[in-house]
C-alpha cells in the first residue's frame, strides 16, 4: 500500500467516523440500533446538495443537513419509537421500516440520479504532502473528522450532558432515579447522533457522490465500525474506522473480488469471539 | 405452554380437528389452479415459496428467539447454486435441486458456528452483516455469479414447464417441508430450543448444551430456507445480487411477524397478506417502497405479535368474554 493508498483509507475513516459516531452514541446510550442511520446520511447529503447549490455555500448546506436530519431525527424518536420503548427487536425492525420510507421519498423528490455536492473553491485542486500530490477536499474530510472526535470528546468528557450520557450508557435507571430527566438526555443524544449523519452526508457527498443505494453501503460499514469498535465508545468507533477504512483500502487494492469478505470476515469472526467489540463493555 | 387436551384419535402426531383442517386448507390450495388464471397462480405459487422462508425464519424466531436477518443470503445461495448448476455445469434438476440445498445447509451451518455464540440486537447485526458477505461475493465474483446482471438458466424439468404443474409441485414440496417443520419444533429438541429461547441460563444448568441446540436449529432452518431458495430458482428461472441481499431477508422477516412469530403456518398468511399488499399497490403507484416501509412501522407498533396472533388475542378476548 502506497501513502496515496493510505490517505485513501485515512479520509474514508475520516468520514465513516462522522457517521458512525453519531450511531454509536445512540446504540450506546438508547439501546437503539437506528438502522434508519444510512438513510439520514443518504438524505442530510441530498439536502446538503441542495441547500449548497441553491446558496452557493458549502458551510450553510452543512448546517441545512444537520438541522434537517436533527429534524427528522426527532419525527422519529418522538412520533415513533415512543411507541415501541424497551422493545429492543421491536425497536431495530421499525426504524427499518423508517429507512424504507425515507429512501422511496428520497427517490420521490430527487430521482435516480447521482448528485455530487459542490466543492468550495478554497477547497478545490490538490495538495502535495508526503511526497505525494493530493485532493485538497479530502484532507479537509481527514481534518473535519479530527475536529468531529475531538468535539465528541470534549463534549462526552468535559461537560455536564456529557457526563449524564456517559452515566446513562453505564446505567440509565441509576440515573433516573438520581433525578435527571433522562429522558430528555436521550432526546438529544438521538438529535445530535442524526446531525452527524447529516453532516456526513455533505462530507462524502462531494467526493463519494450521492445515489439511492448509498444509504445501505454506509450502513453497512457503519455497523462494522460499531461492531468492531464496541457500542457507546468513541475511542472503540475511532479505531474501528481506521480500521475498516484501512482495510476497505487494502480489500479494493488487493482482492477486487472480494473486497466485502476482507472487511466483514474479520469482523464476524470477532463478533463471534468478542460479542461486545475491541471497546465495549457489559451493559 | 398450553396443556394439550387428550386425544384419543390422532395421526402423525395431529388431532383429530388439525388432520381435518390441514387437509381442508391442502385440498382448498390444490384446487385454485382450477379457478385462477395463470398470473394468479404464479402469484400463488410465490406465496407458498416465500410462506416457506417465512416459517423458516420462525423456526429460530419464534421457538429459539432469535431473529435472523441473514436468511435472504442463505435462500439466495440455494437459487445461484441451482441455476448455476443447471445452466451452466448442465447437471440435471434433481441434481441441481440437491446441490442448492446442501449449499444453503452448509452456509447456514457456517452461519450458525459464529452467530450462536450471540443473542438479542447482536445475533441480528451480526446475521445481518453475513448475509452482507454473500451479497458482496455474488456482486463481486463476477465469473461465476454474474455479477450485477445475475445468472439465467430455464432449470424447470419438461414435465413442470406449465403454471399448475409447477404450481402442485410446488405445494406437495411446502406441504412435506412444512410438515416436517411442525414435527421439528413440537419434537424434544423443539421443546429445547423453547427452554432456550425462554430462558438461557436455566436451560444451561439443567445440563443442555445451548450453544449446540442453537447451532442444530440454525442449520435446520437454513435447510428449509435452502428448499424455499431452490424452488424460487425453478419459480423465477433468474437469480441476481437482489436475491440475496438484505431487502430479500428483510421481506422474508416482515412476512414471518405478520403471519405471526412462533405460530409457524403463519408464514403462508404473511406471504399472502405482502405479496397480495405488493400487487395491489404495485397496480396503483410505484411507491411500494414506501408502503412496504409504512406496513412494517405500523405492524410494529399495533401488532407485533402478527395478524394471526392479534386475531388470537381477539378471539380469546371475546370467548372468555
Amino acid at each position: 500500500m502506497n501513502t496515496f493508498q493510505l490517505f485513501n483509507g485515512l479520509t474514508f475513516a475520516a468520514l465513516l467516523f462522522v457517521v458512525a459516531s453519531g450511531f454509536t452514541l445512540i446504540f450506546g446510550l438508547l439501546r437503539i440500533v437506528n438502522l434508519a442511520h444510512g438513510a439520514l446520511y443518504l438524505f442530510g447529503g441530498y439536502i446538503g446538495f441542495t441547500v449548497a447549490t441553491r446558496t452557493g455555500s458549502f458551510v450553510l448546506g452543512g448546517i441545512g443537513a444537520m438541522a434537517a436530519m436533527a429534524a427528522i431525527g426527532f419525527v422519529l424518536d418522538q412520533g415513533l419509537l415512543r411507541f415501541v420503548r424497551g422493545h429492543e427487536l421491536r425497536q431495530v425492525l421499525l426504524t427499518l421500516g423508517f429507512a424504507l420510507m425515507l429512501n422511496d421519498l428520497a427517490l420521490v423528490i430527487w430521482g435516480g440520479d447521482s448528485f455530487t455536492v459542490p466543492i468550495p473553491p478554497m477547497l478545490r485542486g490538490g495538495t502535495r504532502l508526503f511526497g505525494v500530490f493530493y485532493p485538497t477536499y479530502r484532507l479537509f474530510v481527514l481534518i473535519s473528522g479530527l475536529v468531529v472526535f475531538a468535539a465528541l470528546w470534549l463534549l462526552l468528557n468535559r461537560t455536564r450532558l456529557g457526563a449524564l450520557i456517559r452515566a446513562g450508557v453505564d446505567d440509565a435507571e441509576m440515573v433516573e432515579a438520581s433525578g435527571v430527566n433522562i429522558r430528555r438526555v436521550f432526546l438529544v443524544t438521538f438529535l445530535i447522533g442524526s446531525a452527524l449523519a447529516g453532516l456526513g452526508g455533505l462530507m462524502g457527498g462531494a467526493f463519494l457522490t450521492l445515489y439511492p443505494s448509498a444509504d445501505a453501503e454506509i450502513l453497512v460499514f457503519s455497523l462494522a465500525v460499531v461492531i468492531i469498535g464496541g457500542r457507546g465508545s468513541l475511542v472503540g468507533v475511532g479505531v474501528g474506522s481506521v480500521l475498516v477504512g484501512l482495510l476497505n483500502t487494502i480489500g479494493q487494492v488487493m482482492f477486487p473480488e472480494l473486497a466485502y469478505f476482507v472487511i466483514f470476515g474479520p469482523m464476524a469472526v470477532l463478533l463471534a469471539f468478542r460479542p461486545l467489540g475491541l471497546f465495549g463493555r457489559a451493559a | 405452554m398450553t396443556q394439550r387436551p387428550m386425544q384419543t384419535k390422532s395421526f402423525a402426531g395431529m388431532s383429530g380437528r388439525a388432520v381435518i383442517a390441514a387437509l381442508a386448507a391442502v385440498a382448498a390450495a390444490a384446487a385454485l389452479p382450477l379457478v385462477l388464471t395463470n398470473y394468479q397462480v404464479g402469484l400463488a405459487t410465490e406465496i407458498l415459496i416465500f410462506g416457506l422462508l417465512a416459517m423458516s425464519i420462525d423456526i429460530l424466531a419464534g421457538f429459539a428467539g432469535r431473529t435472523s436477518l441473514g436468511h435472504g443470503a442463505i435462500f439466495g445461495v440455494a437459487s445461484y447454486v441451482v441455476i448455476y448448476a443447471g445452466a451452466q455445469a448442465g447437471l440435471p434438476p434433481a441434481a441441481g435441486l440437491a446441490l442448492g440445498v446442501v449449499a444453503a445447509t452448509l452456509l447456514a451451518a457456517i452461519f450458525g458456528w459464529l452467530a450462536v455464540r450471540t443473542s438479542g440486537v447482536y445475533f441480528l447485526l451480526l446475521t445481518l452483516a453475513l448475509g452482507m458477505i454473500v451479497w458482496g461475493i455474488c456482486l463481486r465474483w463476477t465469473e461465476v455469479t454474474g455479477g450485477e446482471n445475475g445468472l439465467r438458466g430455464d432449470v424447470r424439468p419438461a414435465f413442470l414447464v406449465t403454471h399448475s404443474a409447477f404450481y402442485w409441485a410446488v405445494l406437495a414440496a411446502a406441504v412435506a417441508a412444512s410438515f416436517a417443520m411442525w414435527r421439528f419444533v413440537r419434537s424434544p429438541f423443539g421443546l429445547t430450543l423453547r427452554g432456550i429461547r425462554d430462558s438461557e441460563s436455566r436451560m444451561r444448568s439443567l445440563g443442555y448444551n445451548v450453544s449446540l441446540h442453537l447451532f442444530i436449529g440454525f442449520t435446520v432452518s437454513g435447510f428449509f430456507a435452502g428448499i424455499a431458495g431452490a424452488l424460487y430458482a425453478m419459480f423465477n428461472d433468474f437469480v441476481s445480487p437482489s436475491t440475496v441481499a438484505l431487502a430479500q431477508s428483510v421481506e422474508g422477516v416482515l412476512m414471518m411477524i405478520a403471519g405471526g412469530v412462533g405460530t409457524l403456518f403463519g408464514g403462508f398468511v404473511g406471504a399472502a397478506v405482502i405479496i397480495a399488499l405488493e400487487n395491489v399497490v404495485s397496480a396503483h403507484t410505484e411507491r411500494w417502497q414506501m408502503v412496504l416501509g409504512a406496513t412494517f412501522i405500523l405492524i410494529m407498533i399495533f401488532a407485533p405479535e402478527g395478524i394471526i396472533g392479534k386475531l388470537r388475542a381477539m378471539l380469546a378476548r371475546h370467548t372468555s368474554r
